[in-house]
């Protein structure tokens, strides 16, 4: 594919809101989750909230918005500059011109979640309940379209975790179709009860701090997050570069990685393909790594079946949690601040290796100047995405 | 119009008063008045045992007609990327979550949760058929028939590999009825081609359309198909299928359907070209 200018991008997650708080918390190998409960969910376990949210207004034209998911988004809007960058892209190619395109799992549902709570006696919703601005899958790229004021096309991709990893996909199509010139791209997905009992149902999530490769990890700990990037067809000055796409299905089984990795492996050698780039070009990965026993031993397979054994690797999700619909937008910020500023994060919280698992998967920080770097997003469903990403 | 043609080879259609492709024609083409009926989802011989007991009435609906689609199309399924588009999944689902989470005991099923994900319907499709091709799960509240369709196209155009293009809605129980009133199921799916094959129906053009620019959309004359149109999202393909269904010898037809508020998509039907043997 053709290289699509990333112009401005920003990321807020339980390490802070935006570029500087997560490069500073990377660097320290600090991470943002704690053990503590979501609202009154009497689940024990570690969440990545991200502090703030609650406070947040939007402001008073879009009202009708308001729900924790647009609130988390709106957060992110203000940070890095964004908002005004997609202010020029706008004045530069058109509000007809530019898409939004966003990855979210479960949108604003823990709105509903809530007004369940306080149904009325005769059975129905609170007043001042709105189903299409917070409950539906749409609502936040429908929050972001207008809190632009833009006029191109838009929906959400709601592909679980693969989510926010695939709408750069769309985005760079519809830019090769000639539909657009530039795109607004990312994910959000905020904390809610259905993902948290939801997980916990399937006996995925970790009571502990979730240890992705490590021997003993037990699954994975939920975080929140949002993360937007402009996609332009030309730029003067890039922040990065999006090089690569690849995308595929397990066909294999809702909730459970295919434990090869077959489809895993399509979607990485497709994304090399898509780039023009060989397996020994790519710097380092950004794994998906969940830290459930069998999505980081299915990865590790994949991983080592596309590029050996060598290539710097690891998770994130130690310090952000698995943010879900928005972990590949989030992975996809870590990894242009990670080619940004030379550093390859290490993967936190590893106590034991796992022996069983064969990539070099880095427990430290290293720095390094980078050039490329492959993030992967693979979610229910046997959805998989991974993103090439290159050095501005 | 800048993307490249697609060509139509096999249709589904699930519905109120829309039983399948074949047997909703002559409703479509005005011939029979339509009459709502509630729609029969039937249950999806193809997924294994284990997975047909867990698979809800989402998954009956998006693979009932995702079923009668390449059926028609006679093409082998493990071939078709996917794009499945749905304003809300499976309502049912979602209530009965929301219910559980608001009780005292808020443990809920675990097969209630993995059926809340949008992709339920693509995880099993692909699971059912077997296929590792490209799949996604958009929505665009009332816009996602349309939000599938410019994807569909744009996929299309870029990739030139035929895919499976499904539309679905479902209604919610009350309370959630009340804000988001849905009056039925609803499904459609499209079998479509890079090139035109002996067996194509149509060939199919997209074209993106500010509001501002754009003509009225197309209607569909008996005003209780008009209702399905405009009170479901997957309605907004019923134009399509009716050019579909009054057949394309007598010239192009030239539509506007229903996407965003500020944009809508103009497409052209016309009957394909025959293939060079």
């Amino acid at each position: 594919m053709q290289p699509v200018a990333i112009t401005q991008h920003t990321l807020t997650t339980a390490l802070g809101a935006g570029r500087d708080a997560t490069l500073a918390a990377l660097r320290a190998a600090r991470s943002g989750l704690a053990s503590k409960q979501f609202l009154d969910a009497g689940l024990q376990g570690w969440i990545g909230e991200v502090d703030g949210v609650d406070a947040t207004a939007l402001p008073a034209r879009l009202h009708e918005f308001d729900c924790r998911n647009n609130r988390l988004a709106w957060l992110a809007l203000e940070q890095d500059g964004f908002i005004d960058a997609v202010t020029k892209a706008r004045a530069r190619w058109g509000a007809e011109r530019i898409g939004v395109f966003l990855g979210t799992s479960t949108s604003g549902l823990l709105q509903t979640e809530l007004a369940y709570r306080n149904r009325r006696p005769d059975g129905s919703l609170p007043e001042g309940f709105r189903y299409a601005p917070t409950q539906n899958t749409y609502s936040v790229a429908a929050f972001a379209t207008a809190a632009f004021e833009l006029l191109g096309p838009s929906f959400v991709v709601s592909t679980a975790c693969s989510s926010s990893a695939k709408v750069f996909g769309n985005a760079a199509r519809m830019m090769a179709a000639g539909l657009i010139d530039a795109a607004v791209v990312g994910g959000v997905d905020s904390l809610c009860l259905t993902t948290l009992y939801g997980f916990n149902s399937l006996e995925l999530l970790s009571s502990d701090i979730c240890r992705p490769w490590d021997a003993g990890r037990r699954g994975l700990s939920i975080g929140e997050g949002a993360s937007f990037a402009l996609l332009e067809r030309d730029a003067d000055a890039p922040q990065g570069w999006l090089l690569g796409v690849g995308e595929s299905n397990d066909g294999h089984h809702m909730s459970t990685p295919h434990p090869e990795g077959a489809g895993a492996i399509a979607a990485m050698r497709s994304a090399l393909a898509s780039a023009g780039l060989r397996p020994a070009d790519i710097d380092y990965i950004n794994l998906h790594g969940t830290a459930t026993p069998s999505n980081d031993a299915a990865e590790d397979r994949a991983v080592a079946a596309v590029f050996g054994t060598n290539t710097p690797c690891s998770s994130t999700k130690g310090a952000t949690g698995h943010t879900l619909g928005a972990a590949g937008g989030v992975e996809a910020m870590i990894s242009l601040l990670a080619l940004q500023h030379g550093l390859m994060p290490g993967g936190l919280n590893v106590q034991t290796p796992d022996p069983e698992l064969r990539l070099n998967y880095l427990r430290a920080n290293r720095d390094a100047p980078l050039r490329t770097i492959l993030s992967n997003s693979f979610g229910f469903g046997g959805t998989n995405a991974s993103l090439v990403l290159g050095a501005a | 119009m800048t993307l490249a043609p697609m060509f139509i080879q096999g249709v589904g259609l699930l519905g109120p008063g829309l039983p399948s492709w074949p047997d909703s024609q002559a409703t479509l083409r005005g011939a029979a008045p339509h009459q709502f009926a509630l729609t029969v989802l039937p249950p999806p011989p193809r997924l294994p045992p284990a997975e047909r007991r867990r698979a809800g009435a989402v998954i009956r609906l998006a693979m009932a007609v995702a079923e009668e689609a390449i059926a028609h199309a006679g093409v082998d399924p493990q071939t078709l990327a996917t794009v499945f588009s749905s304003s809300g999944g499976e309502g049912s689902n979602c209530h009965s979550l929301c219910e559980t989470l608001a009780s005292p005991d808020p443990l809920i099923s675990p097969t209630r949760f993995t059926n809340s994900v949008h992709n339920a319907a693509s995880g099993y499709w692909h699971i059912a058929v077997g296929s590792r091709c490209t799949s996604t799960s958009l929505c665009a509240y009332d816009g996602s028939f349309g939000a599938g369709l410019i994807e569909a196209a744009t996929l299309m155009h870029t990739n030139a590999e035929p895919l499976l293009l499904v539309a679905y809605d479902l209604p919610y129980p009350e309370p959630l009825n009340s804000v988001r009133p849905l009056p039925d199921n609803l499904g459609a799916a499209l079998v479509l081609t890079p090139a035109p094959t002996a067996h194509s129906i149509a060939e199919l053009r997209v074209e993106p359309l500010p509001a501002r620019l754009a003509p009225p959309v197309d209607t569909c004359g008996d005003a209780s198909l008009d209702a399905l149109r405009t009170g479901m999202p997957a309605g907004a393909a019923l134009p399509l299928l009716q050019g579909l269904a009054h057949g394309l010898a007598g010239g192009p037809r030239e539509l506007v359907l229903d996407y965003l508020p500020h944009l809508k998509l103009r497409i052209r039907l016309a009957a394909p070209p025959v293939p060079r043997a």
